[in-house]
């Protein structure tokens, strides 16, 4: 019983572990470009979420009481520019904001 | 099925390395069929170490003494529900609860970042299984659950009986998931340090594990905390002890990492702070585990010496050399990108937090290896105890409590000296109105305790009124009644708002600490049955004592419980009658007499607690065995005496010891009663529930509709900018 068990869970990882190894093809060569490109944009991503999410909080430290006009309106402006500058260079890398993941939090 | 078992470690132990030389490969050669086989790999190991784990649960279940482990730690009398307990009560058991959690959550982050940080991910992955490796190897080599018993008993010796308690379930699993929890965002800091691919990409990803460590492990804490005020017969829920020590030094540091990697997230900051502060976090929950195993410092709560400390400390070294070389390697991709805009800005009071409690974390560190240090200076070992932690926590503690009030109400970025003013100005208020307050009561006898409390009913203040402004926005933006805003405020905030109230409940366990430990009154006092004393405002009678000898369900003696009875007054009514008992338990340990066995074995006390919103009154008896020493011995002489068959031994043994509880609740000699009351001590575990409950709503994910719709709405404005940027 106890030597079946091992023989079955033996085939089980070897099944697992080796599915991608048989399944190779046009993953292995060039991925290293995709992968750079794919990075590159996914730390893009990131900063634009997180960038939206400071836009987001400023908002609502202003509606809060935390920031006076005239700052909010200072910061508001300093960040959007600083987005618009992610978005240019999501662009660059091809971005599509149909294909933007979602964010991790909701918005007020 | 003990062969099955022990291949199962055997092949999660081959699964690691296979799965570590798979990832290393696939990343160095760019070749994402070796990443993918390496990451499943994990997988694989989740699932061997499951299956090891789940043929040694059965055993316990099933009172398998075939198996070493369930002789020695279970019997056919322990409960069924610390059976499938026992199971982690053991060194070798509680290591393949590690390594099955930390397989299962490295199978959930590595699934879930399956598409994503392709460049990280296959070095988080054998740090991961290098982690994997680790215990595989110790539970293979060192400390195998998987020992046959040669013979195999008739019956186990049973689980140790202070592990007999309800949060014996949870506790363990929870601070194990809390440190294998927190390898997730250190495997990963560890990947994007190698990669140099060192932005927030990666912190964004592993931010709910940070988040589900820093939760379990504070839900670990407590649980601790409230199980050692319960059950354990000194009277209070923290003794500094190392191993307590231990659980709470990665917590302080992932607290501060949570914070300042919202600094890192949104302007590039603090890099190399958030990463040392993460890599430490990383080996501070492999110490703790060092701690409890090793035996290199005396703690009720560790398991006994063990050959575990010299392969720990290997590992301890080697994440911290290695952390230290990948840290100033790459010291230039660390640089900040911002500078701080402000010094009253949101970041100056997290940085600020963080110093706190980096400078807590470190004073708990020196004084838990304190003895280890004087020892290698001196020669003699010395233990620092409460007074010294208390002399440099106790400030600490003000300053994060204050930080905690503070942080809600200041700005990001830049606040104005007038806007933080107008911000600040009712919470000051509200705690300086309390202060004085609370001092005319008398409370100024204690100056720590009173500002904390006035500081709690700050960051109350606080909070309430960063509530109630985002609530009348959320009116003003969207109508409706005041709780529909707040939950709607809320759930579209849950970080923000999340956090805000485990500030909240921080204050409100701060305030139980502060209370419970500055006005607490305390009595040890030798009482008769009939007799009284006068406990803080509290008469306490002894009206009777109690005496029991339990037997299990099959006949077998299990233990002699001593107690009392003892009736509560306040003010000469009657506010509760309590029961406290200290159980005796047989040892197992040869050449002691039948008799006298059950008075040199584990004894446990279970605790009379009157709790209440305003205090508490806690009592323990040490019952004086001492009078019945002369019947005890005279009972191991009759026995050592007497030519007896087993079944007249045990019939006879049971009449004995059965008259010994009689003699003893028939003229009880006097019983020495620990009796306490302390104030408030029932908002520690109020505030801890408030605070979990925070940290709930910040770590639940929000719905994707909303995110992906909130998402959208900033994308269109900001977009608006792009095509126009002559606005910007």
């Amino acid at each position: 019983m106890d030597l079946l068990v091992v023989l079955v869970v033996l085939a089980v990882i070897v099944i697992v572990v080796g599915a991608p190894l048989r399944r190779r093809g046009g993953a292995g060569a060039g991925a290293g470009a995709d992968a750079d490109e794919s990075a590159e944009r996914a730390e893009l991503e990131a900063a634009r979420d997180a960038k939206y999410r400071e836009i987001r909080d400023a908002e609502l430290d202003h509606r809060t009481g935390k920031l006076s006009d005239a700052d909010w309106r200072t910061q508001d402006r300093a960040l959007r520019a600083e987005a618009v500058d992610i978005l240019r260079r999501l662009d660059d890398t091809g971005y599509s904001s149909a294909a933007a993941p979602a964010d991790d939090g909701p918005k007020g | 099925m003990l062969i099955a078992g022990k291949a199962c470690l055997i092949l999660a132990l081959g699964t690691c390395l296979y799965g570590i030389a798979a990832s290393l490969y696939g990343a160095r050669s760019s070749r994402r069929e070796w990443v993918a086989s390496g990451r499943r790999a994990v997988y694989a190991l989740a699932g061997t170490v499951a299956l090891a784990f789940a043929i040694l649960q059965a055993a316990f279940l099933r009172s398998d003494f075939s198996f070493a482990l369930v002789a020695s730690h279970s019997s056919t009398t322990t409960p069924a529900f610390y059976r499938a307990t026992a199971v982690w009560s053991s060194q070798e058991g509680s290591l393949l609860l590690w390594l099955l959690l930390l397989s299962l959550w490295s199978s959930l982050i590595l699934w879930l970042t399956r598409r994503r940080l392709r460049e990280i991910a296959p070095y988080a992955t054998a740090v991961l299984l290098g982690f994997g490796a680790f215990f595989a190897s110790l539970l293979v080599f060192l400390e195998t659950p998987f020992t046959q018993a040669l013979p195999a008993p008739l019956e186990g010796v049973g689980l140790n009986p202070l592990l007999r308690h309800p949060s014996m379930m949870i506790h363990p699993p929870m601070l194990y998931s809390g440190y294998t929890l927190f390898a997730v965002p250190f495997a990963f800091a560890i990947g994007a340090l190698v990669t140099r691919r060192l932005d927030a990409n990666w912190i964004r990803s592993t931010r709910p594990f940070t988040l589900a460590a820093w939760f379990f492990l504070g839900v670990g804490v407590i649980l601790g905390a409230r199980w050692s005020y319960s059950e354990l017969g000194w009277g209070g829920y923290w003794a500094w002890d190392p191993v307590e020590n231990a659980s709470l030094m990665p917590w302080l540091t992932g607290t501060a990492f949570l914070h300042s990697v919202m600094i890192q997230e949104r302007r590039g900051m603090l890099k190399i702070w958030n990463v040392s502060l993460v890599l430490a976090t990383g080996v501070l929950a492999i110490l703790g585990t060092f701690l409890v195993r090793s035996g290199i410092l005396d703690s009720i709560h560790a398991f006994g010496a063990s050959t575990l400390g010299v392969p720990f400390l290997v590992l301890i070294v080697g994440m911290i050399a290695g952390s230290i070389a990948l840290v100033a390697s790459r010291a230039a991709d660390l640089r900040s990108e911002h500078r701080l805009d402000s010094l009253l800005s949101r970041e100056s009071v997290f940085l600020l937090n963080n110093l706190v409690l980096v400078a807590l974390c470190f004073v708990i560190f020196w004084g838990t290896f304190f003895p280890l240090i004087s020892e290698a200076f001196t020669g003699q070992e010395a233990s620092v105890g409460p007074p010294w932690f208390d002399q440099y926590t106790v400030p600490l503690a003000l300053i994060l409590v204050l930080l905690s009030g503070v942080g809600p109400v200041i700005a990001w970025r830049r606040a104005t000296a007038a806007n933080l003013r107008r911000n600040l100005l009712k919470p000051a208020l509200a705690g300086v109105l309390a202060l004085g307050v609370l001092a005319a009561l008398g409370l100024a006898r204690e100056p720590g305790a009173l500002l904390m409390f006035g500081l709690a009913v700050f960051v109350l203040g606080a909070v309430g009124q960063e509530l109630w402004r985002g609530v009348r926005a959320r009116r003003a933006m969207a109508g409706g009644g005041v709780p529909s805003a707040l939950v709607s405020l809320v759930r579209r905030n849950r970080r923000r708002y999340g956090g805000y109230l485990v500030h909240a409940g921080v204050a409100v366990l701060f305030v139980g600490i502060a209370a419970s430990s500055s006005f607490q009154d305390e009595r040890e006092v030798l009482l008769s049955p009939g007799q009284s004393t006068r406990v803080g405002s509290y008469d306490v009678t002894y009206v009777k004592p109690t005496a029991d000898l339990r037997a299990a369900p099959n006949g077998r003696l299990e233990k002699i419980d001593f107690g009392a009875e003892l009736a509560v007054a306040r003010d000469g009514k009657p506010v509760a009658t309590m029961r406290t008992v200290k159980s005796y338990f047989p040892s197992s340990a040869p050449f002691v007499g039948p008799v006298s066995r059950f008075f040199e074995g584990e004894a446990t006390s279970e605790v009379g607690l009157k709790a209440g919103w305003k205090r508490d009154v806690w009592t323990a008896i040490a019952p004086d065995t001492g009078a019945l020493r002369t019947r005890v011995e005279e009972g191991d002489r009759v026995f050592s005496e007497a030519r007896l068959t087993p079944a007249e031994r045990d019939a006879l043994l049971g009449q004995a010891l059965g008259g010994l509880v009689r003699s003893y609740a028939d003229d009880p000699p006097p019983a020495t009663f620990r009796l306490i009351v302390s104030p408030m001590v029932t908002w520690i575990w109020i505030g801890a529930l408030i605070a979990f409950a925070g940290g709930l709503i910040a770590l639940w994910p929000a719905p994707r509709g909303m995110t992906s719709r909130v998402s959208a709405t900033y994308a269109a404005r900001v977009g608006r900018e792009v095509r126009t940027p002559a606005r910007v």
